[in-house]
């Protein structure tokens, strides 16, 4: 659904041409061009690593370009650092908040400006702030500090922060990425407000549907050259846009073959566990998985999931509530005895959890068996031994790495995740633990986890799947729950969206369903 | 032993962690942990009183002192910021740098004693006839205490309530942010340990040249350098909590010496007084004071996740967080 654009023929405000940036090794651009236009919102798609990302870098003033012209407003720009392309009137919202926790948000908004000059007269700027938020309907209380705030609330901090410096284009990267459904409406209405206000904004983003509905022009990225230079969105489908994404025909489907669902395995009784600051962080979960089935477990970001997934590896102390793993109590269990008894995590955090960076691939791979025959010999571990099954699993696993002795830090994110998988996988798990199996990943790579995950799905693993990407949990799992606040929503069968995204802003099961569906 | 004299001596030793702390606190408010405080502050008081002995005036002293240890906290700036080496590594080899400098450049000093002019002491003359708090507080203190006080309020009120101290704390807490807005992180950090120099000096200066005057080798600061790095954890960075445990400091100091000197206390025979070893032991309660401080503060601040500043310890490369 485009937005009807007005009939005049508009200003170019930013035209960057023929610009390429190199890294060592990579060209992440190659003469690409870009122009954006006054009041429009601006798609620009791409997979992960075709240089989105970075081509906006480049007109933010971050990264310098190897070549090419960019011009802003007719004149010529090539910005050395954010500060002057803020001062042009172009402002960027990163992928990872660029806020201070510990200040409120006018504190953040007023960082690095000349005013006020030394005395902060916070009250006076929270009601200027609260202004301009009133204009875009960017809700947000201004003496907030940052960490009390949701996730949706600071990216609204960061638009402020651009619109107080007068910004009159908005590069949002990637800005759906953190946000529940609900949280996407309201920044998609704030973003129609802007544009409505002439400001233009240029949307970074590989999720078609998002670029189908509000972007009007979308220009396509693909290994760093343009496949397609500012194309209206009105004019063209969902299936070209991947085709110019990835180059390929893509099926928006995964293959899941019917599985005979087998015995409980995993049963957790009203959990209850805190997070690292010692806040309630899980509050009486209770759920169950059974043999060759996935369960979903859906939610925004900070609810609970990530010390869900601690607490049921031992990785985290349980303080009230059961876990049964095959009829066994393993509450409180050390780590180890859990793997012995077939729990495997796939944690979050792939480079600092998942791996020792500095240690080769054979090292990363025997992390969970190296003290078990024949690798294992005693106190002695048999490197011949440990070489050739690191080497077989190289092999089953296609991992890309130019020898077994490679670093895992060297690795690319798909591949380090195949290393982690390649390990869990072939610890034979009863019950399998995988978050955020696929962030992060591009699409080739999506694919292959993916396939992994069903694979053990089929070998009648219970798998527990916990990710922010709403399609990603349909299409793989069997049932999903939605988790808020460390509790549990309620449970979905059939992938109803607009129940799972209910649910994630916090509302019950019962409750919706007493309601009706909105 | 008289508990007036304990606590207004309290407040005179006090000061001098009271600098050091809030030197280290600035510091750290901008990511950098200088663990070199106590070599600064044997630097700034062997300049003290070198230059107060040449010149014979205190005030050229305690400049040079606060020059000389702002210059030595820029050997530590260096090599973490710039060179992004461990803070924690490069703020002990300061400290052996800047004792060896303050040993070396302080040889012979000691025999000075008496042609050195020291800092002035005063009454102020209405608040030190307040009851108690007049004697604690107002009654023949040194300047140095006096301009304390008035330092204390300013210090919080910079960090807290100024653009300078917003721009000082963003750094601290997320670098990358700062620079995305055009603060100038590197900058800012050389700054605040440079702060955090002259603040040691100016600590080191009040021992030599006021609090207990004099030049007695390593013996001058006698560790204290290390009670302020504690003390900065248990003020949880904020300068008032600091002048409280620096003045609560001040006193245990006192009080340790003190309690050797009478035969009883509270009509019990004072084992302290009998037994002369066990002085020790009394030498040794603030140090371990330090360590309970430490435990306990560092719990609340995890508790409240109040106080350390995220980027503390870690050196600032652009590019490599989420850019």
């Amino acid at each position: 659904m485009a937005k009807e654009i007005s009939g005049n023929e508009q200003l170019n405000v930013v035209s960057m041409l023929g610009v390429s940036k190199r890294f060592p090794g990579v060209i992440a651009n190659d003469h690409v061009d870009f122009v954006l236009r006054q009041g429009e919102v601006h798609a620009l798609l791409g997979e992960n690593g075709a240089g989105k990302s970075t081509l906006m870098n480049v007109l933010a003033g971050l990264y310098r370009s190897d070549g090419g012209t960019i011009e802003v407003n007719g004149k010529a720009a090539n910005f050395g650092s954010p500060r002057e392309a803020i001062e042009a009137g172009i402002g960027m919202v990163h992928q990872h908040f660029m806020l201070v926790p510990s200040q409120s948000v006018t504190e953040n908004v007023l960082l690095g400006l000349d005013e006020p000059r030394f005395r902060m007269n916070l009250s006076r700027y929270n009601k200027k702030i609260e202004e301009i938020a009133e204009q875009y309907g960017l809700h947000v209380d201004p003496a907030a500090k940052i960490w009390q705030l949701t996730v949706g609330e600071q990216q609204r901090v960061e638009i402020l922060k651009m619109l107080y410096r007068g910004a009159e284009v908005l590069i949002m990267d990637e800005p759906t990425a953190v946000l529940a459904p609900s949280e996407i409406e309201e920044l998609f209405k704030t973003l129609r407000s802007m544009t409505a206000q002439d400001k233009s904004i240029v949307f970074i983003s590989h999720k078609l549907h998002e670029v189908m509905e509000i972007s009007d022009r979308v220009t396509v990225l693909q290994k760093g050259k343009v496949t397609s230079s500012g194309i209206q969105t009105k004019d063209v489908t969902r299936a070209d846009l991947a085709r110019l994404m990835v180059g390929r025909e893509v099926v928006f489907r995964v293959e899941k073959k019917l599985v005979e669902i087998g015995d409980t395995v995993l049963s957790v009784k009203n959990l209850k566990a805190d997070n690292d600051k010692g806040l309630s962080a899980i509050n009486g979960v209770s759920l169950t998985v059974s043999q060759g089935e996935i369960v979903g477990l859906a939610g925004v970001a900070g609810n609970g999931q990530n010390e869900l997934a601690e607490t049921l590896a031992g990785l985290r102390e349980v303080l009230d509530g059961e876990i049964i793993v095959n009829d066994k109590d393993v509450t409180n269990n050390p780590v180890k005895k859990g793997i012995r008894q077939g729990i495997s995590l796939i944690p979050a955090d792939r480079t600092l959890v998942g791996t020792a960076p500095n240690l080769s691939v054979t090292d990363n791979m025997i992390m969970k068996n190296y003290d078990q025959e024949p690798i294992g010999q005693g106190w002695i571990v048999n490197s011949t031994e440990a070489n050739s099954y690191a080497s077989d699993l190289k092999e089953a696993y296609e991992i890309m790495v130019p020898t077994i002795e490679t670093s895992v830090r060297l690795l690319s994110g798909g591949n380090l995740q195949k290393v982690i998988l390649a390990r869990e996988i072939s610890s034979e798990p009863k019950l399998m633990v995988a978050v955020q199996p696929t962030r992060g990943l591009d699409v080739g790579a999506i694919e292959g986890v993916q396939k992994l995950i069903l694979a053990q799905r089929e070998a009648g693993a219970a798998i527990l799947l916990i990710s922010e990407e709403l399609d990603e949990l349909i299409s793989l799992s069997d049932r999903i729950y939605v988790i808020y606040e460390g509790e549990i929503m309620g449970q979905v069968d059939d992938g109803d969206i607009d129940k799972i995204g209910q649910m994630m802003m916090g509302a019950r099961l019962e409750h919706i369903e007493k309601e009706g569906v909105a | 032993m008289d508990l007036i004299i304990i606590l207004a001596s309290g407040v005179a030793t006090g000061t001098v962690l009271l600098y050091a702390t809030v030197g280290e606190i600035f510091s750290e408010r901008s990511g950098v942990l200088n663990l070199g405080v106590e070599g600064m502050m044997l630097v700034g008081a062997m300049f003290a009183y070198k230059v107060t002995a040449a010149t014979q005036s205190p005030l050229l002293g305690l400049l040079a002192a606060m020059l000389a240890a702002g210059a030595v906290s820029q050997v530590h700036a260096f090599i973490t910021i710039t060179l992004q080496a461990d803070q924690v590594i490069s703020g002990l080899a300061l400290n052996f740098l800047a004792t060896g400098i303050s040993l070396v450049l302080g040889e012979g000093l000691t025999s000075l004693r008496d042609v050195v002019p020291q800092l002035p002491k005063f009454s102020i003359p209405v608040l030190s006839e307040i009851p108690w708090l007049g004697d604690i507080f107002f009654n023949n203190q040194s300047v140095m205490v006096y301009v304390g006080f008035i330092f204390i309020p300013l210090a919080w009120y910079y960090i807290n309530r100024t653009r300078p101290g917003m721009h000082l704390r963003a750094v601290g807490e997320y670098p990358a942010a700062a620079d995305t807005l055009g603060i100038g992180v590197y900058a800012l950090r050389y700054y605040y340990v440079f702060v955090g120099g002259l603040l040691a000096g100016l600590a080191g200066a009040t021992i030599s040249l006021s609090i207990s005057p004099g030049w007695f080798g390593a013996l001058t600061t006698s560790g204290q350098g290390w009670i302020a790095v504690g003390l900065v954890i248990f003020a949880q960075w904020n300068p008032i909590r600091a002048a409280f445990g620096a003045y609560t400091f001040g006193a245990l100091r006192r009080l340790v010496l003190d309690i050797q000197g009478p035969a009883t206390v509270l009509g019990l025979a004072n084992p302290f007084f009998y037994n002369s070893n066990l002085g020790f032991f009394l030498k040794m309660l603030p140090f371990a004071f330090t360590v309970v401080f430490l435990v306990i503060g560092s719990r609340e601040a995890m508790r409240k996740r109040v106080g350390t500043p995220a980027a503390l310890g870690l050196p600032y490369i652009r590019g490599q967080r989420g850019l």
